[in-house]
């Protein structure tokens, strides 16, 4: 139990004095997981628009790929995205192995099929609703994903806080795409996974009371969303 | 107040609609002219719904023609936004009541000043004006379908569907509602609506079009409908004794 405590008051002690170390690592996770999710969601929202109003041969397949993507092993991807970049691999001449670069790309893979396969449901119910008034306007269903993008912003924003979550919380593709070099490529994650295993409880404790305060924060914040989207349009 | 150049008559010739196959209009040919509201009147599972959705474009006839013969069907943006539909439930945005207005102005090409005065006088019309700015889709069933009529209104189509606009209304609102409707007739907008209320249909209607499985049984200048339907089927549905 001492260990606990003592891991505890010294990780207490690291966060009040804003220790350099600590705060590098955050704000790397943070650059990283924020930046993908990002360009997860600018890629999977509009194919899940896509998805959801298009008719094309092959769609149910390609939403069924899509919803199980939704749970792709990240050191499955790690390894993959890993062989892509490396050296001899089709991505190596961008030298992106083992850099920040290479961690986006990898939880690019991740994020995408989640955003895309909520966004999916999202706008599909949404279209469900809205299609015969939308059809009466002279909209055809790719005209109106702009209207129902922006209708259904709040619930597509709590999607993108499933990727970001999704990212933030991941340690095993960025371990293996980035290296956890210390000072370069080394997040909350990877770096709770290595201290933990070579005794530095502190370090580890200290990184792990902040992604989950982050993790707890993103939670509130997708609660509050649909929470503020029902009360703002309740009824019907 | 709209263009002199009308979108009309509508003509539909032997429209079968099937789906699940079974037809569900079987051969319907009409016209529509301006003038009068022409009322679609039958029973549950007639048909009615389904022929202002092939009348409006929402659907497609599996057989058969649908075709604007005005002058103004060459024209896409009349075709587009010279005619409205309105259905039973009403289906508003997540966004405010005015916003709701402005949507299809928008749409319309209209700019933005043109847009709110017109809006401002859609919802003054409906007596929306004071919610403007209100959530639309926390307004009551009978707001809603205002809404929905404004919309429409803003629009200046010449001619407008309703789809049973007052069917899950209570009395004062389906009162309200109606009244919109009849000032609709008085701006030369030709309407065309089903429901299920006799009363009202008698109020509005210039000519009854009678639908049952699928097929025009009739159609009678209203008053003579209402003194003497000529169809079996529609006799037996004013004695209240047709039940599909």
């Amino acid at each position: 139990m001492s260990t606990i405590q003592d891991s505890f008051i010294l990780a207490l002690q690291m966060m009040w004095q804003l220790d350099s170390e600590l705060l590098s690592i955050i704000a790397l996770s943070l650059r990283v997981s924020l930046t993908a999710a990002v360009i997860g969601s600018i890629i999977g929202m509009p194919l899940g628009a896509c998805l959801a109003l298009t008719r094309f041969p092959g769609r149910e397949a390609c939403i069924v790929v899509v919803n199980a993507c939704m749970g792709l092993p990240p050191v499955v991807v790690g390894l993959i995205v890993y062989l892509l970049l490396s050296r001899s691999g089709p991505l190596g001449p961008l030298g992106w192995l083992f850099t920040p670069a290479g961690m986006i790309v990898a939880q690019v893979v991740l994020i995408t099929p989640i955003v895309a396969a909520l966004s999916r449901q999202i706008v599909a119910d949404l279209w469900s609703e809205y299609e015969e008034q939308m059809r009466s306007l002279g909209l055809t269903p790719l005209g109106a994903v702009p209207t129902l993008i922006w209708d259904g912003r709040y619930s597509l924003s709590t999607a993108v806080l499933a990727g970001f979550g999704r990212a933030i919380a991941e340690v095993g593709a960025i371990i293996i795409v980035g290296g956890n070099i210390a000072g370069y490529t080394r997040t909350m994650t990877t770096a709770i996974s290595l201290e933990t295993s070579r005794g530095d409880l502190s370090l580890a404790m200290a990184l792990g009371i902040v992604l989950l305060t982050i993790a707890i924060s993103i939670n509130a914040a997708a609660t509050t969303l649909s929470n503020v989207s029902q009360r703002v349009h309740s009824g019907a | 107040m709209h263009s002199p150049a009308t979108l009309l008559p509508l003509s539909v010739r032997d429209v079968v609609f099937t789906a699940g196959g079974r037809d569900l209009i079987s051969g319907v040919s009409l016209t529509l002219e301006p003038g009068p509201p022409t009322i679609v009147l039958g029973p549950n599972g007639a048909g009615k719904s389904l022929l202002l959705r092939l009348m409006h474009g929402l659907l497609r006839p599996s057989a058969g023609r649908v075709a604007w013969e005005g002058p103004a069907a060459q024209n896409r943006e009349t075709l587009r936004f010279g005619q409205a539909m309105v259905f039973q439930k009403p289906v508003l945005l997540r966004r405010s009541v005015i916003a709701n207005v402005l949507f299809p102005l928008r749409l319309r090409g209209l700019d933005g000043g043109t847009r709110q005065e017109r809006a401002m006088a859609a919802l003054q019309r409906v007596g929306l004006a004071g919610m403007a700015g209100r959530p639309a889709r926390v307004l009551s069933g009978g707001e809603q379908q205002r809404l929905a009529l404004a919309r429409a209104w803003a629009l200046q189509p010449q001619i407008v569907f309703l789809d049973e606009p007052t069917a899950s209304l209570d009395p004062g609102a389906a009162r309200q509602v109606e009244e919109i409707i009849a000032g609709f007739v008085r701006d030369g907008v030709k309407v065309v609506m089903t429901t299920h209320d006799l009363g009202q249909a008698k109020r509005l209607a210039g000519d009854i079009i009678f639908l049952h499985g699928g097929r025009i049984t009739e159609r009678t200048d209203a008053a003579d409908f209402f003194a003497a339907p000529r169809s079996e089927a529609a006799q037996a549905f004013l004695n209240g004794q047709l039940t599909w």
